[in-house]
């Protein structure tokens, strides 16, 4: 069941991605509204996927990078649709859900590694740590598209050729609050996800930090997202330098997500949350 | 009958012609108007703006209608026929329609896709009805001419990209700063190019406008105007820390705002966007100010490059407007015949049924004697010779055919029948 509805939720991201990009082209309104309604129904049935294979294992379906990167899929499509409720920039939709898309699609390409997961991973702090962080990723990704579709914008209007995206693409003050916005919001999630992260290891290992590589890297993301906000906040960072910011931002932020899990083994790898 | 249109515009005529007739336009308007002649124009439309005259028409006879028109714009020895025939154009039928479409939504203007006209062309309509000189067919025409505009503004781009430099320059504003409301504009010099600017962004509602010249009195002139603020020259700098859009148009030879100025204000305004329009020749501001951060500046040249790209884009959109033109010019066509066949089958069947009563009320007392069944059998016989005679000419008359060829069939049945639609259909209106 949880299978078809993964197959299913990418089915609608596809559809409404497809319909995104025609729109992004072709400029006709009622295609956006219809792409956007179809990501809801995608957004829908993977939300009831990942409910169902909680209900079903009594694990939150985060284990493996297969469920992980579905899940970080499901974070910015929440991310979003919550987003473009207040915002409502229609183009967005035309960088989002390819990305989405991609992250599903590379998702079910991966293994289903098999094997019971270690019971330590059945905690109420464990599933705040990974709600919170991945909607703060989520959110990040968001301030990461701005950031390029602020330079793109940008570099339009400063080289004075205002092409086919010139016209399409909202304002830079827009872009830049979007931004501001996810920066604001995104970054309350991640330290919610960190402090949350240290309760439950301290409850079931006993220490709140134990300098895994993996914890390190997140801390390098936080403290950077910090001093990025800052400097929004007090130094008037903005514009161009905060839109660069966030785009180098996310990608660390990848890194410590994804990249670390390759490099260096670790306590929070996958592998190591199967029972040994 | 027949649509009808005459005028000049534009491109057929000099400003001196369109100014003399717009004014006689206005005083006596065509047709209907005036009861001592009774005028072969059946209805009539006046439509004049400072590029175009033209008088839309209905009547039996086009060629004695734009007869009568041009008799009203002669002014012997000034302007007489002959003289005026080479800067007039007339259309009849399909192309008078066409003609109007393509007026309705901008494509026969100076500036095309530009907004006005349509706003012009609904007053004249008003005018018209108010006058009491328009009829059926005029009021579905300037119907139908407004949709087509409306349609053909929101499918095609036509009217999407500024053409003009203060235009530019207020999109362009738009795109750095989602919403002007709030916005305060700092003019630099008062020069006119930088007056309309001014005007168009106070159109969108920016918070303030501030003033400053060389000469106090013509910036506080200004700034009255607006409801601004005045300042000398040497306060430029300061006023550069509150703006957000700065429009520059002095005389001054060499460069007012340089870029290491810019570099400090910018700290001071928390690198807040900053838009510079430089419109004056030579420049005012240090080209240099572009690679700043947060700092936009477009010269007069790039607001030229830009308008010259829109006016190419629109171009291009204009020839898919003339397809919808041609397409809602084809629809209109047939509502209008099926007004001339629809009276013509009605009136067919009045004639035949009349026919039939008056020989049944004839043959009355022969009738009496028959049987209730014999009675009612001529009754049905009768009525049925009458609906096999009508089946064959109603069918012709349905016919899809050519425009042309159906106002024909209509003509001729009715010359055929000896029926007079004209009488019935004024009734039934």
């Amino acid at each position: 069941m949880a299978q078809f509805l993964f197959k299913l939720a990418l089915l609608f991201y596809l559809l409404g991605t497809v319909g995104y990009i025609i729109y992004l082209v072709s400029q006709k309104k009622p295609l956006a509204h219809y792409a956007y309604g179809v990501l809801w129904a995608g957004f829908l049935a993977h939300s009831l996927a990942i409910g169902g294979l909680y209900y079903q294992t009594g694990f939150f379906p985060v284990h493996n990078l297969r469920e992980s990167l579905s899940f970080f899929a499901w974070a910015i499509m929440a991310a979003y649709l919550a987003i473009q409720v207040r915002f409502n920039i229609r183009v967005l939709g035309s960088f989002l859900s390819p990305l989405a898309v991609v992250m599903m699609i590379s998702s079910s390409f991966l293994p289903h590694p098999a094997g019971p997961a270690n019971p330590l991973l059945r905690s109420f702090w464990l599933v705040l740590h990974v709600l919170t962080i991945f909607l703060g990723n989520g959110i990040f990704a968001i301030a990461f598209l701005a950031g390029i579709m602020y330079l793109i914008q940008e570099r339009q209007i400063k080289s004075k050729q205002l092409g086919a995206l010139y016209h399409r693409l909202p304002s830079l003050e827009t872009l830049d609050g979007l931004n501001y916005q996810c920066l604001v919001l995104g970054f309350p999630l991640l330290t919610l996800g960190m402090v949350s992260g240290s309760l439950y290891a301290h409850y079931t290992l006993g220490s709140f930090w134990r300098w895994d590589p993996k914890e390190v890297w997140s801390l390098i993301t936080w403290l950077l997202y910090a001093a990025l906000l800052h400097g929004r906040l007090v130094a008037g960072w903005r514009g161009r330098r905060s839109a660069l910011l966030s785009i180098v931002l996310f990608l660390v932020l990848i890194f410590s997500f994804l990249g670390i899990n390759f490099l260096v083994k670790g306590y929070h790898t996958f592998s190591a949350f199967q029972k040994v | 009958m027949e649509i009808g249109l005459i005028g000049l515009n534009h491109k057929t005529a000099p400003v001196e012609l369109r100014e003399q007739l717009s004014s006689t336009c206005v005083q006596g308007a065509v047709g209907m108007g005036e009861e001592s002649a009774p005028s072969v124009v059946k209805e009539a439309l006046t439509l004049t703006t400072c590029n175009r005259v033209e008088i839309l028409l209905t009547a039996e006879d086009l060629d004695r209608a734009f007869q009568e028109v041009i008799r009203t714009w002669e002014d012997p020895p000034r302007r007489t026929e002959a003289g005026l025939k080479p800067y007039i154009y007339v259309y009849r039928g399909d192309e008078a329609i066409q003609h109007l479409f393509r007026v309705a939504a901008s494509l026969d203007s100076l500036v095309v896709g530009e907004p006005q006209i349509l706003g012009q062309l609904k007053t004249a309509y008003r005018e018209a009805v108010k006058n009491r000189s328009t009829g059926v067919i005029m009021n579905r025409l300037l119907h139908k001419a407004f949709t087509v505009a409306k349609r053909i503004r929101t499918e095609t781009g036509i009217a999407d990209n500024a053409v003009s430099i203060s235009f530019a320059a207020v999109e362009l504003a738009k795109k750095i700063f989602q919403d002007l409301a709030g916005k305060k504009v700092l003019l630099v010099g008062a020069g006119e190019m930088a007056e309309l600017a001014a005007e168009h962004l106070v159109h969108h509602k920016v918070q303030e406008i501030v003033v400053a010249n060389r000469t106090l009195e013509r910036a506080m002139d200004l700034a009255h105007r607006w409801r601004g603020r005045a300042v000398s020259l040497q306060e430029v700098p300061q006023a550069l820390s509150e703006a957000d859009i700065v429009i520059s148009s002095t005389g001054a030879p060499d460069l007012l705002i340089r870029q290491d100025q810019v570099k400090a204000i910018m700290k001071q305004r928390k690198q807040r966007p900053l838009f510079f329009i430089d419109i004056a020749v030579p420049r005012d501001i240090d080209p240099q100010v572009n690679h700043l951060d947060n700092v936009y500046l477009y010269d007069i040249d790039d607001l030229q490059e830009v308008v010259a790209h829109n006016i190419a884009s629109r171009k291009n959109e204009a020839l898919q407007a003339e397809r919808i033109v041609q397409e809602e010019a084809v629809k209109f066509r047939n509502w209008m015949n099926g007004l001339e066949v629809v009276p013509t089958i009605v009136a067919l069947r009045n004639k035949i049924e009349d026919i039939r009563q008056g020989e049944l009320k004839k043959a009355g007392p022969v009738l009496q004697e028959l049987t209730p069944e014999q009675q009612k059998a001529i009754e049905a016989m009768s009525q049925a010779i009458i609906n096999k005679i009508l089946h064959d000419p109603i069918t012709f008359l349905k016919r899809p055919g050519d425009p042309f060829q159906v106002s024909k069939q209509a003509d001729l049945t009715q010359k055929i029948f000896n029926l007079n639609t004209e009488a019935e259909a004024e009734e039934n209106s």
